[in-house]
């Protein structure tokens, strides 16, 4: 078909309608369950988040699609998903910015009811040269394996660079499992003053996009084992890596300011 | 499969443009009717009609809501940067149409979840602001507050995927940011500033959320959390907000203007930079929300400088559209009007704006009717004034069909009429003390309260006046030929607003190229 602009013009969707209804429903599940509206015991919250993803995968697999098979992701569109993601990206960047606002609020000021001291009195802090520096190794050496991946990608080495993916897939997944432990073995909890509050609210959202970038990894990595993206195209591999790269950066600053100043 | 559902499938921008006003409009009367029940209470002092005072603060939250998240920003930004900032590029559709369709439909969402939390038990009267203490669980227990925070989540969704649309649309589909209109760039530097502060909020909110349900103490003062906190990341997102709903308008009036004084408008470069450096001032001001929470002197000393500086663009900005009027013949056509009272009363608006942002005036004023008549006079008579500048100006290109000029004009008398009625008195109410987001009063505030709101009952004519303009131009419009499209219309490049057209060897079965109404009445 012959077209007289690059951009890609899409057909009309029910995904967008979809999704946000089931976003809807989820948040008003939560929203009355949390108030004894909706019995604890009903499955209400799992069926409509189920509803959500299962709208979120329809979209992407149409994306996927289009994108493979249909051939309509020019280089114009392409980069205007670079454009997109990285907007995004800076977005999530605000969102933690916040979030050490909020920590650094307190922290650079602690009050009398924390005993006038960070952490605050009687928090048994995690050592930060223990597990925390463990993890930092991991991230580090999986952006290091996600950089050997995509070098060898446009090289055109395929399998070392599935392999490198893998690899990279596997560090991000200990990661997740040691900040679990943590977790477990952490002496306070998110109801213990300002202190676990904001605490749990840095790592546990880097936690929830380390999840998120699992899942995206091991997308790229199935991706790139059957080849569904090529040397040239292949912006799902690009957002991948710059996603683990901001998530790295983000997770040395809450690691200085989370950690070793505490 | 999905063409005979075309009303939720779409992907075009424009078709999703329509939506937008539809929804923006259905929210605007609720939230008329709102502001209504209000004014009616404070007619006279003592207990008019409602007598529950909970409820009265409900419906300010509500009020607020629904106008500033469901009404101003759909119609300024989703409606017409939909509708035009493509156009403007001479681009073929947004840059990503599907997510521009999840934009709108996160909206639907947020208008149910914000009615809702009305309606449920006993409403949310915390103010749209939702500042902590009160909106904690021990002072709001009930639901509505987490479906207020919901609903904001919603429309905050909507507006960030919305406002990465347009910067990526912008940047993607022109060589050159300065080929588009200045109202293109008004939505390119809204569209940052709703990137770059939403963020803000949804963490504000969400630790609420936490705080509220979770047992957490990020704001919980025994827990060592702090309320203030939440102030501040409320404010960061909350000042540039008002400036997201005021520039798209700066955008509209300059289009007008220039268009019905046929000629450029005055220095539009300098104008560009004005509504930049708003924008980017709008960041750094947010305290000035806060002068009263006990802020140190040193902190409250910047944030009025700070705050003085921003008169200055918008100096900038008013002086070059009066250049562009003077030197110029201005046809009095409808939008003008609209422009011109925006022109005066945006103005009156600001020069509160500089009287507020005194730390040691502020003092006196917060919290009374100063502070609603300053920011009703600078967005209802600002932003609003802009949305139907917009309309009478683009309406009969989009629709294809003229409305009725005389109907049109009398919308307008009635409303500048009404809106001056309801809050200019407001000023001298504030000035004497009265405290804002109170039903009740002394019966030394009597008087001019009646007169708003008989000019409050003169608006909401307006809006029947204006629903009936809308109707009149759907059923029986002149069928609009191309005398609205001038060259200036969109950019000095692309005469025709048409552009799928050029853009396409065949029209697209699921496109629409002429005309909403087509795409109301006919199912394809």
């Amino acid at each position: 078909m012959m077209l007289a602009h690059p951009y890609h013009v899409v057909t009309p969707s029910p995904w967008p309608m979809a999704s946000s209804i089931a976003t809807m429903n989820f948040m008003l599940t939560t929203a009355l369950s949390m108030h004894g509206y909706v019995p604890a015991s009903s499955n209400l919250l799992l069926i409509t988040f189920l509803v959500l993803v299962v709208s979120i995968v329809l979209w992407l697999k149409d994306t996927v699609i289009e994108g493979s098979y249909l051939g309509v992701h020019t280089l114009l569109v392409r980069r205007g998903f670079g454009y997109g993601f990285n907007l995004f990206v800076l977005s999530e960047v605000l969102i933690f910015a916040a979030i050490f606002w909020a920590y650094l609020h307190s922290a650079m000021n602690p009050t009398i009811e924390l005993g006038l001291q960070w952490a605050p009195l009687d928090i048994v802090k995690v050592e930060a040269m223990e597990l925390p520096l463990l993890n930092t190794i991991l991230l580090l050496s999986s952006g290091a394996t996600v950089t050997l991946s995509h070098h060898k990608w446009i090289n055109g080495d395929y399998k070392n660079s599935t392999i490198a993916m893998f690899i990279t897939t596997l560090l991000v997944v200990v990661f997740v499992v040691f900040q679990v432990v943590e977790y477990i073995t952490a002496q306070f909890t998110i109801t213990d003053g300002v202190f676990g509050s904001t605490f749990y609210a840095g790592t546990g959202l880097h936690g929830f996009h380390m999840i998120t970038l699992i899942l995206m990894l091991s997308t790229v990595t199935v991706r790139m084992y059957f080849r569904t993206f090529s040397r040239t195209h292949s912006t799902n591999l690009d957002t991948t890596i710059i996603y683990s790269h901001v998530l790295d950066v983000i997770w040395l600053a809450l690691f200085v300011v989370f950690y070793v100043w505490v | 499969m999905f063409k005979n559902f075309k009303m939720i499938t779409t992907t075009n921008h424009k078709d999703i443009a329509v939506l937008y006003f539809i929804l923006a409009t259905f929210a605007a009367f609720i939230g008329t009717s709102m502001s209504m029940f209000m004014r009616l209470e404070l007619i006279h002092s003592g207990s008019v009609i409602i007598n529950n005072h909970h409820l009265f603060n409900s419906m300010v939250s509500a009020h607020a809501i629904m106008m500033v998240f469901l009404a101003i920003m759909p119609a300024i930004i989703g409606a017409f940067g939909n509708y035009f900032l493509p156009v403007a590029l001479g681009a073929a559709d947004m840059a990503f149409p599907r997510l521009n369709n999840v934009s709108f439909w996160f909206l639907v969402p947020a208008v149910i979840l914000i009615s809702l939390s009305a309606l449920i038990e006993s409403g949310a009267g915390t103010g749209w602001t939702v500042y902590y203490p009160l909106s904690g669980i021990m002072s709001h227990s009930s639901v509505s507050v987490d479906l207020v925070i919901f609903g904001l989540h919603c429309t905050t969704i909507s507006s960030l995927l919305g406002a990465i649309n347009f910067i990526a649309t912008a940047h993607n589909f022109t060589d050159s940011l300065f080929r588009m209109s200045l109202f293109g760039w008004a939505i390119y530097i809204t569209a940052w500033l709703l990137l770059l502060s939403l963020p803000v909020l949804t963490v504000g909110i969400t630790l609420l959320l936490f705080d509220r349900n979770f047992n957490t103490s990020y704001y919980e003062v025994s827990g060592g959390g702090d309320p203030i906190l939440y102030q501040h990341l409320f404010w960061f997102f909350g000042h540039p907000e008002v400036y997201i709903m005021i520039v798209p308008a700066f955008g509209i009036v300059s289009m007008v203007l220039s268009a019905y004084s046929s000629k450029n408008v005055f220095g539009s470069v300098s104008m560009i930079y004005a509504m930049g450096s708003i924008g980017m001032l709008g960041f750094i001001v947010w305290v000035h929300h806060m002068f009263v929470v006990g802020l140190d002197t040193d902190t409250r000393a910047y944030f009025t400088s700070a705050t003085m500086i921003i008169a200055v663009p918008t100096g900038i900005k008013i002086f070059s559209w009066l250049a562009t009027i003077i030197g110029g013949r201005l046809r009095f056509g409808v939008p003008v009007l609209f422009a011109l009272a925006f022109l005066v009363l945006f103005t009156a608006g600001g020069v509160t704006g500089v009287m507020l942002s005194n730390a040691s005036v502020d003092t006196a004023f917060h919290d009374t009717y100063y502070v609603v008549a300053h920011f009703h006079y600078v967005l209802s008579l600002g932003a609003v004034f802009g949305i139907f500048t917009g309309y009478y100006y683009w309406s009969p290109l989009v629709l294809g069909l003229d409305y009725n000029k005389n109907l049109a004009r009398m919308h307008f008398v009635l409303l500048v009429i009404g809106t001056n009625l309801t809050f200019m008195p407001m000023h001298y109410l504030g000035i004497n003390g009265m405290p804002r987001r109170i039903s009740d009063y002394p019966d030394s505030y009597n008087a001019w309260n009646e007169v708003a709101t008989f000019g409050a009952l003169l608006s909401s004519l307006s809006m029947f006046v204006f629903a009936v303009v809308v109707e009149r131009q759907l059923t029986d419009g002149i069928r609009q030929t191309d005398q609205t499209l001038t060259p200036y219309t969109f950019s000095n490049k692309i005469p025709n607003g048409q552009i799928e057209f050029n853009t396409t060897p065949t029209p697209l079965a699921s496109h629409m190229f002429n005309s909403p109404v087509r795409f109301m009445t006919t199912t394809i």
